[in-house]
């Protein structure tokens, strides 16, 4: 249960951690937006080495990246598969009901290539910023919906508290069931609803002490005086620096050629 | 004749990762049936990690453990019958708790085991007794119960199994000063009324000393010494010097020995230092 690298931060010394977490937000939405509307390969060939460059400048272990595009790699695989045989146009291969055409090879290596960078981009934002961070970001990018009536504060608390909270459930969860694997109960035999009824002694209590946990958070953030976002003053302040200025730039000017390579070279589609 | 038989049992956590840590360290001991053995240690020192080995819910990464003579690893398969025979009670059992009733709870591990009804409530009887649950409560839902009444529902709840080897991690934590004197002497007569085995993980010097006959040491992974309860607590400065220390009576005796006076070393609890102290001044002649 603990090999979960998926959302797991990875603190490292690099500019991608340095850089403000608005920024790689932004940027993070701005790429994948033009990873899935992009239908030449030059331009998706530009895509993918900017991702690869963020990848490398993380200083991130290229395994944690391997170790998330793993959990993937059957969906992957199938959507690839499906996309090569349901192309339309002129088959250049038959067999029975299974052709292949040219669209099909394109659609299949264009998800293939999409899904990877989704993921890629995806894990280097995480691995590069701490849920703390990255929640802040979130909070101060949607303030504007304050107008219409969003609780914007609130939402972020509640995801900060979320995932602090996610390493402890699953700690917990290991301990509970340690503890009724020592009164004798099987968890690893039986059929399907065999094993979901050996679930029952664990999540019971699970439950249990998520609500007790909550409570005494509850009382302890109240014993503290919060009373949610209004005049609520933060301890660290983001403020643009020139890495961001410089990134946003390089970030410009690869969208810029992304544009370009859309309008002015061959597409497939 | 020893029931329990550990050899060059090592433990590492996250092997061959960054995060690598042993957890317990070549360690080898024998426990003798019926024995009554404390567990002491600093906090990271392996207590827990070795405890869950003793009943198969971790593998050891090196090392055997004979229950019985036979090695509890040889049928993996089978390994839940060894957990039915050395009882693992955790830090705050109080929080396993998940049945409707307190009766229904304690019956969870004796039905795991296949008994029939008429055995499982003879067992759940016994073993609320055992630990002081009034009867009344049986029928309660256990997160009813107060929390001394459900940590002593959920030690119930392993006794209950009548394990030929009770493990308790820290059974008192948490306890105001009564309810720990209770349970303490309520283990103790379990332990010779049943004339089992008993292993007590425990910070509480005092707890260990006035019921343990062995103690076992841990430090830093590794099995520092294993002895009778008062050559342990007889190695006052060794013992400070790996973060533990010796009952509060056993240094007040130790003290008036380093003063001159001519008592016992190894005094484990008031009584004895009382009957030490009263024939010393008898032979005086000053009482």
């Amino acid at each position: 249960m603990r090999d979960i690298t998926l959302g797991q931060y990875f603190p490292t010394d690099s500019v991608i951690h340095r850089l403000d977490p608005r920024v790689k937000l932004i940027l993070m939405i701005v790429f994948l937006v033009f990873t899935f509307i992009t239908f030449n390969y030059f331009a998706l060939g530009l895509i993918a080495a900017s991702i690869l460059m963020i990848v490398l400048l993380s200083k991130v272990p290229l395994k944690m990246y391997l170790k998330s595009l793993k959990v993937i790699i059957i969906i992957v695989v199938i959507t690839s598969v499906l996309n090569l045989f349901y192309g339309t146009g002129e088959p250049i291969f038959q067999w029975h009901f299974i052709k292949v055409t040219y669209n099909g090879i394109h659609n299949a290596i264009f998800v293939c290539v999409r899904i990877v960078c989704l993921l890629l981009l995806s894990s280097a934002l995480t691995f590069t910023t701490s849920p703390t961070d990255l929640t802040d970001a979130l909070e101060r990018l949607m303030k504007p919906l304050k107008v219409f009536h969003i609780k914007v504060h609130e939402i972020a608390m509640m995801m900060t508290i979320a995932l602090r909270f996610v390493p402890t459930l699953l700690e917990e969860t290991d301990k509970i069931m340690a503890a009724q694997k020592a009164r004798g109960a099987d968890m690893e035999s039986g059929n399907f609803l065999k094993r979901i009824q050996a679930l029952v002694p664990v999540l019971v209590p699970l439950f249990v002490s998520a609500f007790r946990r909550a409570y005494e958070l509850a009382t302890a953030m109240e014993c503290r005086c919060y009373q949610g976002g209004e005049g609520r003053t933060r301890m660290k302040q983001l403020h643009i620096q020139k890495r961001d200025v410089i990134s946003l730039i390089v970030s410009g000017l690869m969208i810029a050629g992304i544009v370009l390579c859309n309008i002015f070279l061959p597409s497939v589609r | 004749m020893s029931i329990l038989r550990v050899e060059n049992l090592t433990y590492t956590y996250s092997p061959s990762t960054p995060f690598e840590h042993i957890a317990v360290n070549d360690v080898s001991f024998e426990i003798n049936k019926g024995d009554f053995i404390g567990i002491i240690g600093h906090t990271g020192s392996g207590k827990s990690t070795l405890v869950q080995m003793l009943n198969g819910l971790l593998k050891p990464t090196k090392g055997k453990i004979y229950f019985d003579g036979k090695d509890i690893w040889e049928k993996p398969k089978e390994i839940r019958k060894i957990r039915f025979n050395v009882g693992l009670v955790f830090q705050y059992p109080e929080y396993q708790l998940f049945e409707e009733t307190v009766e229904k709870d304690i019956a969870f591990g004796p039905s795991n085991m296949g008994l029939n009804d008429e055995q499982i409530k003879e067992r759940v009887k016994k073993a609320a007794k055992f630990v002081g649950l009034r009867e009344e409560l049986l029928p309660k839902s256990p997160f009813d119960l107060s929390g001394g009444e459900k940590r002593r529902a959920a030690i119930a709840g392993v006794i209950a199994m009548d394990p030929d080897i009770l493990i308790l991690d820290e059974p008192t934590a948490g306890l105001d000063p009564v309810g720990r004197d209770i349970l303490l002497s309520q283990i103790d007569a379990y332990h010779r009324e049943r004339k089992n085995t008993v292993l007590l993980v425990s910070h509480s010097m005092e707890d260990v000393a006035s019921v343990c006959e062995k103690v076992l040491v841990m430090n830093h992974s590794q099995l520092w010494d294993f002895d009778t309860t008062d050559h342990i607590f007889s190695r006052g400065e060794e013992l400070a010097q790996i973060g533990l220390r010796i009952p509060q009576v056993t240094s007040i005796v130790d003290a008036l020995i380093h003063e001159g006076f001519p008592l016992k070393r190894g005094v484990l609890t008031v009584e004895e230092a009382v009957t030490e102290i009263t024939e010393y001044l008898k032979r005086e002649g000053r009482l």
